[in-house]
């Protein structure tokens, strides 16, 4: 399941609401991840842009695991500094393959999810392209 | 026609324009100057699946996205 929030994510209802959904599911362990904006370099907040087809898409591999259930929420537009942008849950029989399944989404998440990142300064919107990673492929069309 | 897509950052509108696969499209955008910095590090997706070479094809009606570094969460 993957949702997207205008602004911050609800934490505590989405999470509520997952933790009812799959508790009866045979599930023994359920492990939060709950992204929080940082006060760094004096930003007000972050703002997002994503492409939510191809979001969608790169999400589906994620839903056809056998031994774990993966749930995810993220903002577009402002999220401000102690709000969350991204909140997902990993839902597995035990917690040691929990924390691994959490590991290796969220490190595909930020290497090849479409979505954008700005730093809101200064009543600015700025692309923070020091964060960013390239996609496969980055590039074929450069001269 | 190709309606090609500049996603996120770039901040550019989409176009439709008539090219038959993605070496023309290069071609046609090269001369974009908005966009040279950007298609350095840009991928590519073509109906919404990314492609990693310039060996496609493009008929009536495909979609084209540019899509630069992302950065989620």
């Amino acid at each position: 399941m993957l949702e997207v929030f205008k602004g911050g994510v609800p934490v505590i209802p989405t999470l509520e609401r997952w933790y009812e959904e799959f508790k009866l599911e045979g599930y023994g362990a359920m492990i939060p991840f709950i992204g929080i904006v940082r006060p760094d370099n004096g930003i007000e907040g972050l703002s997002f842009d994503l492409y939510l087809p191809m979001l969608n898409e790169w999400f589906k591999k994620w839903q056809n695991l056998n031994d774990c259930k993966i749930t995810m929420a993220h903002s577009f537009g402002d999220v401000m500094v102690g709000e969350t942008s991204f909140l997902c849950a990993v839902f597995t029989k035990h917690r040691t393959e929990g924390f691994k399944y959490l590991e290796e989404f969220v490190e595909d998440f930020k290497a090849n999810a479409p979505i954008w990142k700005y730093d809101l300064k200064d009543g600015k919107r700025i692309f923070a392209s020091d964060r960013a990673k390239e996609l496969p492929g980055a590039g074929i069309l450069s001269s | 026609m190709v309606k090609v897509e500049f996603l996120g950052p770039i901040n550019k509108e989409a176009v439709e324009i008539d090219v038959k696969n993605l070496k023309e499209l290069k071609e046609y955008l090269s001369n974009d100057e908005e966009l040279k910095g950007w298609l350095e590090n840009s991928a590519v997706a073509v109906n919404d699946k990314l492609v990693t070479s310039l060996d496609v094809e493009l008929k009536d009606g495909d979609r084209v996205a540019v899509l630069p570094p992302v950065c989620g969460g």
